[in-house]
């Protein structure tokens, strides 16, 4: 096991050094000069040399390559050309609201679809299996970012219930410690601040974990209808038990492996997905972030969050690979 | 008891069978309904269009659906442009995009897992590489970054497009490819001198027809869906090009005065890519019969 996750661990370096040069071409491939987008139309020979030389836009492209490999190493991709800051600390002040969107996705997605998938699974054909069914096809045809428009428009246009943007209201948080908004507000028992920042997330989180739902669903539903066919389930119905049990603790807890599957490869679109939905809600993180940074040619900022976002989606995998292990004594690397 | 055990299994296996039977035609009447209907408004939309989708009339900006019978039934947008002919214009570069994307990636993806499958060695070692990194890129955000640097247009975006959805053919793919290897009738083509490439053309290629039938449907889905996304976030199709996406990113600002602009092209991009996931559905229900046994909804 461990043997194996070294391996993959070892395996992945490859991959990610030909990522990294894929996205470097990407970028130098790219028309129009950032140092003119920077300084402005008015600038002259002398100042645009001069800001070349200081990002070191000047040297030998394979230097400049061979220089971004050695810092990105050490987790350094240079100063943001917008920010003026080193490029960590920006994406490090915009992760946390990504991070806590993506959670409040996952929860929403999982804590309704497996309970619906069950259902839908455990009595296929049945009314409840239909509209599990529809709700499941709904949710995976579902455009994210129109369904945050509507959103809007419904809840904190019509109804005028929830806020529509950002993650909370100016001067209800407190001092951040985590970046955490909602964890800070925990720690701080700052209930109003709570209260604000769960207001402030659902609407895109829910946007968000709508196609995972979907998904999540309709993989729920054909694991159940898989495992109900297995002779364990025949031995423990033959037992006497009540079909209730039988199809939460012995259905259930064998077909949650592979929605432990999804949910982990989903994890990475739901990243992606948070790039457009972010865009949506004016959600301060990184995938707004991102958009601002791609608009600015802002290349080490724009490498930084493409490498961060191409890590933790093969971290992701990895960790799901591990985790598979665990939950199913079945598989032994 | 045994047989008597396993026939009432049969026949309730037989019985489901039945019941599933008619949702199936219902999902893959729905579908292909749905489907056809937004290829024919595809073909025929320059002569269904009301008005010309770019033409601004400024004396009639941001009409409310005024309802069938008039002259803009959708209403019109913040430069008086109408709604209804630019969805229909949207739906042909939506789906000609969505075609192209899926006939390009199928044609690289069924060609790459076949060989790579077939051939083995250093060629499925090279190519099993590429998906990897490939794959490694969170979805939507490779599309991003190539469009954002490469620049927008219909090429660029349909480049964006290909560089994932290739993968999951070549995946399929080789993995038949590779059973298929030792089937019999490969072999008899073998030992009657056919050579890799057309073993891999004429054997192996039409066996994987239905399977790639199947990932094409999902390919398609996906690809509007991307297409709109990159549209939406600005880096799509060239801004001139009325699609579903650019008209949702146009009506952002007007969410809280004129909920006609965002509703209508959301609503195609949901119900098209409604229809193609319930075709694909009943397709996968009825090509792959594994699934179909066990009555899955996947």
């Amino acid at each position: 096991m461990t043997g194996y996750l070294v391996q993959r661990l070892a395996g992945t370096v490859p991959v990610l050094l030909l990522i990294s040069l894929l996205v470097f071409t990407l970028i130098h491939a790219a028309p129009g000069d950032p140092t003119l987008m920077l300084l402005g139309e008015e600038t002259n020979a002398a100042a645009v040399a001069k800001a070349k030389e200081h990002w070191g836009l000047d040297r030998p492209l394979y230097i400049q390559y061979l220089k971004f490999i050695a810092s990105a190493a050490a987790g350094e991709f240079g100063k943001s050309f917008k920010y003026g800051e080193p490029v960590a600390r920006v994406i490090k002040t915009r992760l946390p609201a990504t991070i806590e969107l993506a959670v409040f996705s996952v929860i929403i997605a999982t804590l309704l679809a497996i309970p619906l998938g069950v259902i839908a699974g455990s009595k296929p054909n049945s009314w409840m299996d239909n509209l599990g069914t529809s709700f499941g096809l709904f949710g995976i045809s579902m455009p994210s970012f129109w369904l945050g428009i509507m959103l809007i428009l419904l809840l904190a246009g019509i109804l005028n219930i929830l806020p529509t943007s950002g993650r909370s209201t100016y001067g209800v948080a407190g001092p951040e410690i985590t970046g955490f908004y909602l964890l800070d507000s925990v720690i701080q028992k700052n209930w109003a601040a709570v209260w604000d920042g769960l207001t402030h997330v659902f609407m895109p989180a829910l946007a968000l974990g709508m196609n995972m739902l979907g998904i999540l669903m309709r993989v729920t539903r054909s694991a159940v209808l898989e495992v109900m066919n297995e002779e364990y389930v025949t031995t423990a119905r033959a037992k006497g038990l009540a079909e209730k049990n039988v199809i939460w603790r012995h259905v259930t807890s064998n077909a949650l492996i592979p929605v432990v599957t999804v949910v982990g490869l989903e994890l990475g679109t739901l990243l992606s997905g948070s790039i457009i939905v972010e865009t949506v809600f004016a959600w301060p993180g990184s995938g707004s972030l991102l958009i601002t940074a791609l608009n600015a040619r802002d290349y080490p900022l724009v490498t930084g969050l493409v490498m961060t976002y191409t890590v933790a989606f093969v971290a992701i995998n990895l960790i799901i690979d591990g985790l598979y292990a665990i939950i199913d004594p079945r598989i032994r690397y | 008891m045994q047989s008597l055990t396993l026939e009432s299994a049969t026949e309730r296996s037989h019985d489901l069978a039945a019941r599933l039977l008619p949702w199936l035609h219902v999902k893959a009447l729905t579908g292909g309904l749905i489907v056809l209907t937004f290829i024919a408004v595809g073909i025929f939309g320059p002569g269904l269009a009301p008005h010309n989708p770019n033409k601004q009339e400024l004396t009639a900006m941001m009409k409310p659906p005024q309802g069938i019978g008039s002259a803009n039934i959708l209403g019109t947008d913040n430069l008086g442009r109408d709604i209804l002919s630019r969805l229909i214009y949207g739906a042909r570069v939506s789906l000609l995009i969505a075609f192209a994307v899926v006939f390009v990636s199928g044609l690289i993806g069924i060609t790459l897992g076949a060989s790579s499958g077939y051939i083995g060695g250093k060629v499925d070692f090279g190519i099993q590489k590429l998906v990897e990194v490939m794959w490694a890129f969170p979805p939507l955000l490779l599309g991003i970054t190539i469009m954002a640097f490469l620049g927008q247009g219909l090429f660029n975006l349909i480049l964006a497009l290909v560089a994932q959805r290739w993968i999951p053919y070549c995946r399929v793919v080789r993995g038949q490819a590779l059973s298929l290897r030792e089937r019999d009738f490969i072999v008899a083509a073998q030992c009657l001198g056919a050579n890799k490439r057309q073993i891999i053309t004429r054997h192996i290629i039409p066996n994987l027809i239905q399977t790639s039938l199947v990932i094409g449907t999902f390919a398609m889905a996906s690809s509007i869906i991307a297409e709109a996304s990159l549209s939406f976030l600005g880096v799509g199709v060239p801004p001139e090009m009325p699609t579903w996406g650019t008209m949702l990113a146009d009506s952002r600002i007007y969410i809280s005065t004129a909920w006609w602009l965002p509703l209508f092209p959301g609503l195609c991009i949901f119900i098209t890519v409604l229809g193609i996931n319930l075709l694909g559905d009943a397709l996968r229900d009825i090509l792959d019969p594994r699934l179909k046994r066990t009555g899955s909804g996947m």
